[in-house]
């Protein structure tokens, strides 16, 4: 049963965030409002404010996040790398939405930007979510190519050019997992329901001209709770900052599961 | 340090209140709505079936402003859930799963469904509005 309510060990309105005002010649001050929760502290996560001036800090979330991390409070802490969009460790929730830190200005941010980690997920510190269930999802659908016949002796195996567009935009995913940390059937049933990312995954594989195990691939998705938990509710897409479309991926391999029983 | 001291991190208490879940929800909801409507529906069959005294009691029940409410809160219920219904038989054909194609189906059923409830409330209101 879905358990609606924060534990207690998790609600973060108890105990009272820090303040961090700008210096006092800013022009242009925005307020970031930032979940905390530090392991060795032994208290419930808070909300910390940091006023941030935006003349002397970069366009994006995460220019803001590593200047006060840098010049404010070194004890924030936060994944990111690429900072442009590619490698998917910058996402977290962001004015109520999952996205990725580096490509969201804050221009778009209407009023306090309202930074929490991943939604439903366990903390390790702060923004930085335990993905660990997530990546072993994405282990179970086996994203290799699995073959049975032998390879050609003098080439690759070969795929016309509409083969490879079908393969082409789940291809993209990486694997930043703001889909399956948006999607409510995630939150309650994550143990058991693979979640839109694995999913896209899995359908990547399973389009794939080249791979000989489509039936086993299916196969191991025949279940009530793996691929059927969802229920076509649509946050995914929205949330997809690569603009993928996981929805349309899932009720495919629904379509095809139909399919081949007749 | 153990992990099972991890706070879990908020989900419902951040998330903006997307369109998707918005009538995804919905839909769930006025699916449960119309099944405890069907049972005054059952009562009031049973009830004419009964004969003239039981159906007399059940009219009395039927007259009431709450239970004409529920009534009207039934019939918003049945035609949202139908339209969000063919919505969802038409995704799962496969179609309509772009985001601006979802946006729009997703207007289009709650217009529909307004309209329709609107519709029938007021033939009810015509035909059985100070009587019954």
């Amino acid at each position: 049963m879905a358990e609606f309510r924060l534990p207690d060990n998790s609600r973060y309105k108890d105990v009272p965030g820090r303040r961090f005002k700008a210096s006092p010649g800013a022009t242009r001050v925005r307020t970031f409002r930032i979940y905390r929760w530090d392991p060795d502290a032994g208290e419930k996560p808070r909300i910390d404010s940091y006023q941030v001036d935006l003349d002397r800090c970069g366009p994006m979330v995460l220019d803001a996040l590593i200047k006060i991390k840098n010049e404010v409070d070194a004890s924030l802490t936060f994944r990111r790398s690429c900072r442009e969009g590619i490698c998917g460790s910058c996402a977290m929730n962001i004015d109520g939405v999952n996205m990725l830190a580096c490509t969201t200005a804050i221009e778009d941010v209407k009023g306090e930007v309202r930074i929490f980690p991943l939604p439903h997920m366990p903390v390790i510190k702060d923004l930085v979510p335990d993905l660990s269930n997530f990546y072993a999802q994405y282990a179970s659908v086996k994203p290799w190519l699995q073959t049975r016949t032998p390879a050609p002796p003098d080439r690759e195996r070969l795929q016309s050019p509409t083969d490879q567009e079908m393969i082409d935009r789940p291809s993209a995913c990486i694997l930043c997992a703001c889909c399956s940390t948006s999607c409510p059937s995630y939150w309650w049933n994550g143990d058991r329901y693979l979640g839109p990312a694995a999913l896209l995954a899995a359908y990547r594989w399973i389009v794939d001209t080249r791979d000989e195990a489509t039936g086993e691939r299916l196969d191991e998705l025949e279940d009530p709770f793996r691929l059927y938990r969802c229920h076509t509710i649509m946050n995914c897409t929205e949330a997809c900052p690569k603009d993928l479309n996981p929805a349309r991926a899932i009720a495919d391999i629904k379509k095809m599961m139909a399919e081949r029983q007749y | 340090m153990s992990s099972d001291s991890r706070p879990l991190s908020p989900h419902l208490q951040v998330y903006r209140p997307m369109y998707t879940m918005v009538l995804s929800i919905s839909h769930r909801a006025t699916g449960v709505l119309q099944s405890v409507g069907l049972l005054l529906l059952a009562y009031w069959l049973v009830a004419a079936a009964g004969g003239k005294e039981s159906y007399a009691v059940a009219a009395k029940v039927f007259a009431n402003p709450f239970v004409k409410l529920a009534i009207a809160g039934w019939i918003v219920a049945f035609w949202y859930h139908l339209f969000a219904g063919v919505r969802h038989l038409v995704w799962d054909a496969g179609f309509g799963f772009e985001k601006q194609t979802a946006r729009r189906s997703g207007r289009l059923i709650v217009v529909l469904a307004v309209l329709a409830s609107l519709f029938t409330l007021a033939l009810a209101w015509r035909h059985l509005g100070g009587a019954a």
